[in-house]
């Protein structure tokens, strides 16, 4: 417990940067994951066939390798097209945008499924009545697709936030001084790594908790439109 | 004179070394020399992969009964596992297991410590809490989707509370559960990868093990994403026909 104590602050910066990475990895993700969906459910084959590769492709391997692989893979490929156009000699990406790009295009793929199993749950008839009182598409999607889709999206975003937490915990193989970094060594360190470890965990448990609190009162919000009055 | 017979395997090589050397930026020739690297770290994912779901069903079984009845204090324990196990990082179980035990006298003198020590048991022991802790609500939403008219029926010709579990509810709820324990098995052969932050040789670990020897950035990587690739696949075309065949009853008679 003294030794909890005495790197406070070091918990403390770790579980600030890991937040911060994990809010900017989601809003990424949902970017991409948006994206990805409409590809998907209104694209032309090309797009079609692009999103449901990469959806495909990310879903099939673990968050570590992906990492890896798009960290040391993408500086390698940013710097070869550096060299080729002449643009820049050498690029030395930072790590916590690196992790949260990562991030981004690893949920992005699962996003795009919530999305994409959201938009099959309106039902249909709205999208006929819309085009029937002679909305775009963009109209469509703005004023009834979309208010509409975070309602039914929600659990399942949800569900992949919490995934996205915990891959979170990851990100100190990029070299990024987060939460289990300074957890792990601050454990080194004091030669007490347990008490850390299930500090840790604590704090990942705390950052669930108002996760699941924030996302009921979301949904509360969210679905109104579809519950019934009395 | 005698022509040498033509070899395709020796054909195709010498054009996949001859690629790597003068053209490619990615060296293939290298990572296929490496097979055998790569072969064992297929076998430690697999073992650890199938290690922490049998053993992690074991646990899990039992638990998701416990809730299912809801006696009162074990089904809260119960639950109360699930969520710590689902609700942090499994990296962090893996290192809490493999750094955190190591540093009481009490684990390093006990028997366990010969299993503690090592890297590969750890990984096996947290992996199984992980699965554990999600199999015990697959299994119970699994036995929460047993018609209730099943279960009095059983009630009804005599059968006591076990024996219902046994001969009918279980392989009711089992079979309902597979979907979700097809989900699982792919979930943890994902998060099998942090085995290679513990020093084990898994499919990730030779791929780092290939860059860390040759200071390559990413060749082993994109080795190892392919293996995964190539192993979710089969999971999925595999998973797909036992699903079938447990379901048969379900589907209407074709032909």
């Amino acid at each position: 417990m003294a030794d909890l104590w005495e790197y406070r602050w070091l918990l403390f910066i770790g579980t600030g940067r890991t937040i911060a990475l994990g809010l900017c990895g989601l809003v990424l993700a949902l970017a991409i994951g948006l994206a990805t969906a409409a590809a998907r459910i209104g694209g032309g084959g090309l797009a079609r066939r692009l999103a449901q590769g990469y959806t495909t492709f990310i879903r099939s391997v673990p968050d570590l390798c992906m990492m890896l692989l798009l960290f040391f893979g993408g500086q390698t490929l940013l710097n070869h097209f550096g060299v080729w156009t002449g643009w820049w000699d050498y690029l030395e990406i930072n790590a916590f945008v690196a992790g949260a790009v990562t991030i981004g295009i690893i949920f992005g793929a699962y996003m795009a499924e919530s999305f994409r199993g959201a938009h099959g749950s309106i039902p249909r008839g709205q999208f006929e009545a819309a085009a029937a009182v002679g909305m775009t598409p963009a109209q469509t999607f703005r004023l009834i697709t979309l208010p509409q889709l975070l309602g039914y999206a929600l659990p399942s975003l949800g569900v992949n936030w919490m995934v996205l937490l915990k891959t979170t915990a990851m990100v100190s193989v990029l070299g990024l001084q987060d939460l289990v970094y300074f957890a792990t060594s601050a454990g080194r360190t004091t030669r007490n790594p347990f008490a850390f470890l299930i500090a840790v965990m604590v704090i990942y448990l705390l950052m669930t908790a108002v996760s699941q609190w924030v996302l009921a009162r979301l949904e509360r919000r969210y679905t109104r439109g579809r519950m019934i009055r009395s | 004179m005698t022509l040498a017979a033509p070899d395709p395997v020796a054909d195709l090589w010498a054009l996949i070394a001859a690629f790597s050397a003068d053209r490619s930026p990615i060296d293939f020739a290298l990572i296929l020399t490496h097979w055998p690297m790569f072969l064992e770290g297929l076998g430690n994912t697999l073992l650890l992969v199938l290690f922490g779901l049998s053993f992690g069903a074991l646990i899990a079984l039992p638990l998701a009964v416990l809730r299912w009845w809801r006696i009162p204090v074990a089904s809260q324990l119960a639950g109360a596992f699930v969520y710590v196990f689902r609700g942090t990082p499994l990296l962090v179980q893996a290192y809490l297991i493999y750094y955190g035990l190591a540093q009481f006298e009490v684990v390093r003198d006990s028997p366990f410590w010969i299993i503690l020590r090592e890297p590969w048991w750890c990984c096996a022991i947290a992996f199984t809490i992980n699965s554990a802790a999600y199999q015990v609500e697959i299994y119970r939403g699994g036995l929460d989707a047993v018609p209730r008219g099943e279960i009095e029926a059983a009630t009804a010709i005599g059968m006591t509370p076990g024996m219902a579990l046994r001969r009918l509810i279980l392989p009711s709820a089992l079979r309902r559960c597979l979907p979700m324990l097809g989900n699982e098995s792919i979930f943890l052969l994902h998060g099998s990868a942090i085995a290679s932050m513990l020093t084990v040789i898994d499919i990730l670990g030779a791929g780092r093990k290939l860059n860390a020897e040759y200071y390559l950035a990413f060749e082993g990587f994109l080795a190892a994403t392919v293996i995964y690739m190539a192993l979710v696949w089969a999971i999925t075309r595999v998973l797909a026909r036992v699903e079938r065949r447990t379901m048969r009853h379900l589907h209407p008679l074709t032909r």
